[in-house]
């Protein structure tokens, strides 16, 4: 195209400034002070590689429970989030309009509701009483003798923070790929009719998932940053940072624990950048696989 | 062309084949229509009802006792509601229209214009969108007060515009827009800016309506400004108002003002959706070239 050489920055350019402002300093300074002992009152020290060392070295609880936590949520949520939300969206492709618009609705509404329902409605589900409705439903059936402390128990907690993140992950990425699947060419699907395709199946496979490959790499990525930084669900079941025997302590919580609990904003800083990392090597996977090749 | 019958999505009317995938989907959905039933009947219940165990799904006897408390309490503390909800309104929608129009415009010189830090722009952005927010908060605080918004509605909108997922998701939509468009146009003397109106603009609208129901929803629900860079009450948003009512969730009133005040702070949400869904799901991408 015929462009002049300022014009893309002319249109870059109101982006990028707020962007670099309110989004890249604050990253670089945050990433400045993991290197430091921040304590958020007296001025930063500079301590090297301290933090990082003593993230992989001393600090048992992250190695023993939260990065294990993590990436077991992460490698559950995050995959299976993503499958559940291209299925769905599929699904209610095929139907006509007034359904389909209904059933996108109910399926995203977890997204719309995700802290209030969190607060209110799974702990009443899950609650450690016999008044718990699961625990209620169990006992009925007599498959249990006494109620279970699901929010409390480090046995379970982890277990229901993936059925909540399941449940929730149909997010911005399932509308992306809805969008998608609706703006698919119809030519395409009678091209490949004449070629021999036969089902649904066939058609989901050769047809729609290669035409939409921008939006299936938008829901990727998408999927592992939320499962990742979806620390919230842990807390808020549990009703407290750190968790019941640290069982559903994900990295995010452990990055609010060290800065907005004990005030060690250095050694915070150094856990987020570790988390960055983490997602980033995810995040490559996925631009492998969905990314279009230039 | 004899067998194609067309491709099944977006039927015009209801097929047999559609059956079995509704057998499936029914009972999921049925499950997850739960929270936003639970919040609506939750609001109407009577105090009774409220602390009733074992905790009843559904409300018996409704009642608006729970929304005149919450408008008593705000009228209490001497700042009405509504002020509340106009702040929230205002930096709801600045920060939406500022953050569409400046991601769409980047959208476009990513994906369809070339020059030299190219990639490297959206390497960076894509990166930015992985950091966790939590990190960032002091150093943003300490930006803030250095250009000197704080306590103004500038804090509230200007923090929020910029919005890395917003672009990242906008450009994966303009990819798909044909080059051959843009070329076509190009030719017949159409400016860059004419472009980004007529063209990408309409085709990528499914993308804004999503772009759109996203920003709003992070907006809306946003309490790191309120709490950090305001001050003074009465500039402070809906959601941080009904997030202080649930940290006096102790109080036996606090129950039923605090669920209603969740019922108020989900329904701009939902009809935002219902509004826009229209536009996420409109197939009209390849209209512009056949």
């Amino acid at each position: 195209m015929k462009t002049s050489k300022t014009t893309p920055y002319i249109f870059l350019l109101p982006y990028i400034v707020l962007f670099s402002v309110f989004i890249i300093v604050p990253i670089a300074i945050a990433i400045g002070l993991s290197f430091t002992d921040f304590n958020t009152i007296q001025s930063p020290n500079f301590v090297g590689f301290m933090n990082y060392i003593n993230l992989f070295t001393q600090d048992s609880i992250f190695m023993q429970f939260v990065l294990p936590n993590t990436i077991t949520f992460s490698l559950i949520v995050g995959p299976g989030g993503y499958c559940l939300s291209f299925l769905l969206a599929w699904s209610i492709a095929q139907f006509t309009k007034a359904p389909r618009t209904v059933l996108a609705l109910i399926f995203y509404s977890p997204s719309l509701t995700m802290g209030t329902a969190m607060n209110i409605l799974w702990r009443i589900i899950f609650s450690g009483d016999s008044y718990g409705y699961v625990n209620a439903v169990l006992l009925d059936m007599g498959l249990i003798n006494e109620p279970i402390l699901w929010l409390t128990s480090s046995s379970t907690l982890l277990i229901i923070m993936i059925i909540v993140g399941l449940w929730s992950s149909m997010g911005i990425g399932f509308l992306a790929i809805l969008a998608g699947i609706m703006n698919a060419d119809d030519e395409l699907y009678e091209a490949g009719a004449i070629d021999g395709i036969k089902n649904r199946f066939q058609e989901m496979i050769y047809i729609t998932i290669p035409t939409m490959k921008p939006q299936m790499l938008f829901a990727a990525v998408m999927a592992i940053v939320n499962a990742f930084n979806n620390g919230a669900i842990g807390v808020t079941l549990s009703g407290s940072n750190p968790t019941p025997g640290y069982a559903g302590q994900l990295i995010v919580n452990h990055i609010d624990d060290y800065g907005f609990i004990r005030f060690e904003m250095g050694y915070a800083a150094a856990v987020s950048v570790a988390l960055l990392l983490i997602i980033t090597v995810f995040s490559k996977v996925a631009t492998k696989l969905f990314g279009e090749k230039e | 062309m004899a067998g194609y019958k067309g491709n099944g999505i977006n039927p015009a009317k209801f097929e047999r084949g559609q059956i079995k995938i509704y057998i499936v989907l029914l009972p999921l959905a049925i499950f997850m229509l739960f929270p936003i039933v639970y919040i609506f009947c939750h609001a109407f219940k009577p105090m009774e009802e409220l602390f009733e165990f074992p905790p009843k799904f559904y409300v018996k006897n409704p009642t608006t006792d729970n929304f005149e408390a919450l408008f008593k309490s705000a009228r209490n503390a001497g700042i009405p509601l509504s002020k509340y909800v106009f702040n929230s309104l205002l930096v709801t929608l600045s920060v939406c229209i500022g953050g569409i129009v400046i991601s769409t415009m980047a959208a476009y010189a990513l994906s369809k214009m070339r020059f030299k830090v190219r990639g490297l722009i959206f390497s960076i952005n894509q990166s930015a969108l992985m950091f966790v927010a939590a990190a960032v908060m002091i150093p943003r605080y300490l930006i803030i007060s250095g250009l000197h918004i704080t306590n103004t509605y500038w804090a509230h909108i200007l923090p929020l515009i910029a919005m890395p997922v917003s672009l990242f998701l906008i450009k994966q939509f303009v990819d798909q827009v044909p080059d051959a468009l843009i070329e076509a146009a190009s030719i017949d003397g159409a400016t860059p800016f004419r472009i980004y109106r007529q063209i990408i603009i309409p085709l990528v609208k499914p993308a804004i309506a999503t772009g759109v129901i996203m920003s709003f929803q992070s907006v809306w629900s946003n309490v790191e400004t309120s709490n950090l860079y305001v001050n003074t009450d009465a500039m402070k948003t809906l959601t941080f108002y009904a997030n202080t009512l649930s940290n006096a969730n102790n109080l036996v009133q606090g129950q039923g003002v605090q669920a209603a005040a969740s019922l108020i702070m989900f329904i701009p949400n939902l009809i935002l959706f219902i509004f826009l869904q229209k536009d996420v799901m409109n197939t009209m991408a390849h209209s512009g070239i056949k």
